[in-house]
């Protein structure tokens, strides 16, 4: 049984539709990049699956380890093991990073059937994943993404992942905004942990993240659609060609641009 | 009669039922109740109160309180318990004001003659607390004042605290008054009166726990000194109808920062009127107040700042901001700047909003349930005026305090 299945996914926001009829199959362990230019929906599939209440699901099915995901509330797919990387983390003055990751790994690990981990654990846990995923531990002290650079934040991101050991990771254009240092760092985060009982959907706009977080599949997403799927090549074909030269409509390049 | 004839003719009778005082007071009393008389209970025609209706105090008839009652015992060192010092030693550097020192300072700051709640305060003087900070004194254990609400009172009672605080030159203290639950309909009309000598550092928290039913109406006046540098911070979170009045006056680079957090529901009604006047250059004021409202509960923020002629280079920064948790709940705020000076940084801003969905979103996709993302953003609003507070143990138990208001809220 596929860890997710999505058919005929439809989804709007007001009234505009944007998801248009999503197919995805996604095994245990797989990686798959979903690729597409501005305004194609990949955001909204993201937010989709986390459980944004923004979106309305219109028509279609989500199963995700035989379950019915769109019953759930976004908390309880947290629970259940997946794991949304925001492409815009949210700062949140007045809360610390490290007490908001403990209530988050606690109720994890509780609806888990773990046992909660009291301070000194929860600290001796942590010490390990900041030098696991190369994170100055003073960010932990501070409040959630609060005055973080853009790079902080994507890496708190990835750090909160690792923390929570999600089964399902959906990368938001973690990519985006980040020179190709920062990018390295939060791709080699990722890499880290690819692990065969757990899967990812990395979601870009360009190629080159690609190059770093390698994936098996490849999607492309054009107007609320997948209108293409293959392997990894398909990411190097696009960035060749470009997802006008695939017949795929897209803004022009900004460069230039008044 | 006329309507104030006949609200101030109820309050005659516990007047002159009062134990006499010595003869200043006595005078000083006479003098207060006979403007309070003229004056009578503010009405919403008065620019000053109007959002805010005290007609539920005009209508009640309040008794005298048992001169005898108290609360137990605390474990606070230099406790005062209801105007009375309960602890024996006060920290090297501080001691009672003697007679002569308070009868100068006394009303010189709080002048009955403008509003009908300090007359009405200073119409009914009995205890006073009142702290001398010696000249360079360093206290650097704070000083608790412990005012308690009445229990088990058979009727409506009525107390009138009244605090002294006279900071020395260069000297440094902190104070907490507490203004802590009783129960059934009860008025505290507290007034404070602050003087601070040039250079003196004061930091002063008023913690306000009263019952559900209580009225407070609390008027805290700080005449500060050149240089002086004064930081007030009320937390209101008792009280059926509260009104708190903070005026700090600011001499020539003085600095006054007044903080507040007010947190609201049911059908509680929180009215904070701050008055920050800087007479003379180079002052600064901060001002940060924030408001929690939920179910019906009705707020307001009036932040007056006035800088006088003289005060060129004054710098002052006022902020409000608002959390409005339902539907019912209102808060009306007004910054009100009387800028005479021309060579001034003056700002001002307020804001009222709901949680953030994004925000709530954020918490929730990482595990936590919904309520409990509520209650947490809900904390985390408080949390930047619990920073503020400089000491360790009132940090901590107001944050355990918070925690658990919201925890039983929703």
């Amino acid at each position: 049984m596929a860890l997710l299945e999505i058919s005929g996914l439809h989804a709007t926001v007001g009234e505009r539709e944007i998801l248009k009829g999503i197919d995805l199959t996604v095994e245990a362990g797989e990686v798959h990049a979903i690729m597409g230019p501005n305004g194609s929906g990949k955001s909204t599939l993201a937010q989709v699956l986390a459980g944004r209440e923004l979106y309305a699901v219109t028509a279609g099915n989500v199963t995700y380890d035989g379950k019915d995901l769109l019953a759930m509330s976004p908390e309880d797919r947290a629970r259940e093991g997946i794991f949304l990387a925001f492409q815009y983390p949210v700062e949140i003055p007045g809360i610390s990073n490290q007490y908001f990751l403990k209530a988050a790994l606690n109720t994890v690990r509780k609806h888990r059937g773990l046992e909660e981990l009291d301070a000194m654990d929860f600290l001796e846990f942590i010490r390990v994943k900041t030098g696991l995923m190369n994170m100055e531990p003073a960010l932990l002290n501070r409040a959630v993404n609060s005055g973080f650079s853009g790079g902080e934040k994507k890496r708190n991101e990835i750090f909160q992942m690792a923390v929570l050991e999600p089964r399902l990771a959906i990368l938001d254009e973690t990519d985006s905004g980040l020179d190709i240092d920062a990018l390295k760092l939060v791709a080699h985060g990722v890499n880290l942990q690819r692990a065969p009982d757990r899967s990812m959907i990395v979601v870009t706009h360009y190629q080159r993240l690609l190059d770093y977080i390698v994936p098996d599949f490849v999607h492309v997403l054009a107007d609320g659609r997948i209108v293409k799927s293959g392997g990894k090549e398909l990411a190097l074909e696009l960035e060749k060609h470009g997802y006008a030269g695939m017949g795929i409509e897209d803004e022009e390049e900004a460069v230039g641009k008044v | 009669m006329t309507a104030i004839a006949e609200q101030t003719g109820a309050w005659l009778e516990s007047f002159t039922g009062q134990r006499r005082a010595e003869p200043w007071i006595q005078e000083l009393r006479e003098a207060a109740f006979q403007r309070f008389a003229q004056l009578g209970f503010p009405t919403t025609h008065d620019e000053d109160w109007r959002f805010t209706s005290v007609s539920p105090i005009a209508r009640t008839r309040f008794g005298l309180p048992n001169p005898n009652w108290k609360i137990g015992p605390g474990d606070l060192p230099a406790l005062f318990s209801n105007g009375r010092l309960a602890a024996d030693a006060l920290p090297k550097g501080v001691r009672l004001a003697t007679r002569e020192e308070i009868e100068a300072h006394l009303a010189r700051h709080a002048s009955y003659q403008d509003g009908a709640f300090v007359a009405l305060n200073t119409a009914f003087l009995d205890q006073i607390v009142g702290l001398r900070i010696e000249r360079g004194a360093v206290i650097e254990e704070p000083l608790h004042i412990l005012y308690g609400g009445p229990v088990a009172a058979a009727s409506p009672i009525a107390v009138h605290p009244r605090t002294l605080i006279l900071a020395g030159e260069n000297s440094q203290c902190s104070i907490i008054e507490y203004y802590v639950s009783g129960m059934g309909v009860y008025l505290t009309n507290a007034v404070t009166e602050l003087a601070a000598g040039d250079g003196a550092v004061v930091d002063h928290y008023k913690i306000q726990t009263e019952g559900a039913e209580a009225f407070h109406i609390g008027s805290m006046f700080a005449g500060l000194g050149r240089s002086a540098n004064f930081t007030t911070c009320s937390i209101a979170l008792g009280g059926g109808l509260v009104r708190n009045d903070v005026t700090a006056m600011l001499s020539e680079g003085t600095e006054a920062t007044l903080n507040g957090l007010y947190v609201a529901g049911g059908s509680q009604h929180v009215d904070n009127h701050t008055t920050i006047d800087h007479a003379k250059p180079h002052g600064a004021s901060r001002e940060l107040y924030k408001g929690i409202l939920d179910g019906k509960a009705h707020a307001v923020f009036n932040g007056r700042i006035l800088v006088r002629k003289d005060a060129q280079k004054t710098d002052s920064k006022q902020t409000n901001k608002n959390l409005v948790l339902s539907d019912d709940a209102t808060i009306d705020t007004k910054p009100e700047l009387q800028i005479l000076a021309d060579d001034v940084r003056c700002t001002h801003g307020a804001t009222i909003g709901q949680l953030d969905a994004e925000s709530l979103f954020y918490l929730q996709s990482r595990g936590i349930g919904r309520s409990d993302a509520r209650k947490l953003l809900t904390y985390a609003f408080a949390q930047d005026i619990v920073d503020r507070i400089k000491i360790p143990s009132l940090r901590d138990s107001l944050e355990r305090i918070l925690f658990e208001k919201f925890h039983e809220r929703s």
